[in-house]
């Protein structure tokens, strides 16, 4: 057996699903028996079938990638329930198995699989995806790329109102439908708690999280997830102020931006100057805004964008 | 000897792991430590907390980069973005060498996020020998390959474990990271003499040296990293220091991790062998 025929043959049984009880499938991919297909190329010992060699590795993997995704995503756990989220895990990682080189990227997928799947989920099929695009959204703010922050002397003094703001990459805008930041923030408290509490108190706060997740109510909000002093923030927005942000985010003028944050605003106008002006204070303040592109960078972004435009559906490649 | 080209001729003495556990209690004491193995892949990112807590490392101690994903024996080509990415940190941390295992992984893009064994073939060891080369071309550091713990073998394979990993660093002219807690693991999982594999290594080409512990099993041993190093694996360093000399070695503890002190104590122990083999160089 050729080398890659070997590893693609040895791939196929490590990445086959565990049965219900943890343990190898006894029949292969390929539907011939397990033990058949793993004596092909496994070598029995004094003490392990082919079959019990290769189980080894098949449920290393399996062990390996599920507590990546309960230590990614205990909000959407809390939210399914562990049986369901194993279950959901399962389906998931078959579905879509790791294609980077780190653990970090493994639930990179997961919210537009889950929108494609939403058995998984039932009638909290919204709560769970917002609650998982919360959860990504703060693995990348946390080691998400930061840039120098913008400084007065970065300022054109006459770019006026056509100035265009950068913000910080690592910053993540978020429009959701339920209040999952709350949510998160009382599902890793009662974590933390439970690593040095009683069995009888993890109880109580396992019953306090699931009828919190049962009494959780929609009600849109806006979120920045952000980084201060490299800790991970949550930060919820006014609706005008998330657009706003959006608009920045998309390169648009200062000018342009604003006029497209307010157009539906219910916001007095003469309100307006002093609350933008607010905003943008605080926004400055959290260290939110970048220094401009060089005219390097802009060229190589500029040349980047007409090289990958012909593709089309070619899907922005995520940070790994 | 103990220092080689395939350390970059550095003496680096007994370091330990650099883990999350024990970040603020290296940072905020400044604990004496020759150097620190850091897991590559924890740190090829753009940003954030890790590469914030791993300058400040970098101001006050020597690193060493170790890998756990770049499959020197999957049949694929290396993956350009994780190498242009391995790149940026080697400039970062200035590692004087880089090591990562002798095995597979992933296949079709696909990542197990295992260290795979080998078949010990001479069509594979040509195949990661010329991986290493590429690798070690690309990233301009020397490269040392570590022999992992494995729980099973193929029909295929045409040598020993340990000749093809000669057959490996001959041909791809890299260094060994001498993992002798795998090569017990290994030895007990496959019924083989642990001494033969490690007098069978060309001692010149070994940069660096791994002790750890590992979990018994009824019917065979699991590499975990969750315990003290364990006598017999304590023998076979000492045999290995004797052949390779004061060799770079590093404890590796990477699940139920105890405190900082319990993991440095436990590597120092490596001094008590260290110094015996130097006593019996000088008589």
């Amino acid at each position: 057996m050729k080398l890659l025929q070997l590893q693609r043959t040895m791939a196929r049984a490590v990445m086959q699903p565990l049965t219900f009880t943890e343990r190898m499938k006894r029949t292969a991919p390929d539907g011939q028996p397990m033990r058949t297909y793993a004596a092909r190329f496994i070598k029995p010992n004094d003490r392990l079938t082919s079959f019990e060699r290769l189980e080894i590795y098949n449920r290393q993997y399996w062990f390996r990638l599920l507590s990546s995704m309960v230590e990614d995503f205990p909000g959407l756990r809390a939210v399914l329930g562990a049986a369901r989220f194993e279950a959901m895990s399962k389906a998931y990682i078959t579905d879509c198995p790791s294609r980077s080189f780190t653990l970090r990227n493994l639930g990179s997928q997961l919210e537009s699989w889950l929108h494609q799947h939403p058995r998984w989920a039932g009638n909290k099929q919204a709560l769970a995806l917002d609650i998982v695009k919360l959860e990504w959204a703060e693995i990348e703010a946390f080691d998400g790329k930061a840039e120098p922050p913008l400084g007065p002397e970065d300022l054109s003094a006459n770019a006026g109102a056509n100035l265009r703001l950068r913000l910080q990459p690592y910053i993540q805008l978020l429009s959701l439908r339920y209040p999952v930041d709350d949510l998160l923030l009382e599902i890793k408290n009662s974590s933390d708690d439970n690593e040095v509490a009683s069995n009888a108190f993890q109880e109580r706060r396992k019953r306090k999280r699931v009828q919190t997740v049962a009494k959780l109510k929609p009600a849109a909000i806006a979120l920045a997830v952000h980084r201060i002093d490299n800790s991970v923030y949550f930060r919820r927005l006014e609706p005008e102020e998330f657009t706003l942000l959006n608009e920045v985010k998309q390169g648009r003028t200062l000018q342009k931006a604003v006029a497209h944050a307010f157009i539906e605003t219910k916001i007095p106008p003469k309100e307006l100057p002093v609350l933008v002006q607010r905003w943008f204070h605080n926004w400055a303040a959290l260290g939110w805004f970048c220094q401009p592109e060089t005219k390097t960078e802009t060229s190589a972004r500029s040349k980047n964008r007409i090289k990958e435009k012909p593709t089309g559906a070619r899907r922005k490649r995520k940070i790994v | 000897m103990g220092t080689n080209r395939f350390n970059n001729f550095t003496e680096y003495g007994i370091g330990i792991g650099l883990r999350a556990p024990h970040y603020q209690h290296i940072l905020s004491r400044k604990p004496v430590v020759d150097w620190f193995e850091i897991i590559s892949e924890n740190f090829m990112i753009d940003g954030g907390r890790p590469l914030h807590i791993l300058d400040q490392i970098l101001e006050q101690y020597k690193v060493v980069q170790h890998g756990v994903s770049m499959y020197f024996g999957s049949a694929e080509k290396p993956n350009r973005d994780h190498l242009r990415r391995l790149k940026e940190l080697v400039k970062r941390t200035k590692t004087p060498w880089l090591s990562d295992h002798l095995c597979w992984g992933s296949v079709d893009g696909r990542y197990t996020h295992d260290l795979l064994p080998m078949p010990y073939t001479f069509e594979a060891a040509k195949l990661t020998a010329q991986k290493v080369r590429e690798v070690r071309d690309y990233l301009e550091v020397p490269i040392a390959v570590e022999n992992v713990s494995s729980y099973a073998e193929y029909h295929v394979s045409e040598m020993s474990e340990w000749e093809f990993l000669n057959e490996v660093v001959e041909r791809a002219d890299c260094g060994i990271l001498l993992d002798v807690n795998n090569i017990y693991v290994s030895s007990q999982n496959h019924s083989f003499d642990p001494f033969t594999y490690v007098n069978s290594v060309p001692a010149e080409r070994v940069a660096q040296i791994h002790i750890a512990g590992h979990s018994k099993y009824r019917k065979y041993i699991l590499d975990t990293h969750d315990h003290p190093v364990i006598d017999p694996v304590w023998k076979l360093y000492e045999r290995a220091i004797q052949r390779a000399g004061h060799t770079a070695t590093l404890l590796e503890w990477d699940d139920s991790i105890p405190s900082f002190k319990e993991v440095h104590d436990e590597a120092l122990k490596a001094n008590r062998f260290l110094a015996a083999t130097a006593l019996a160089t000088a008589v």
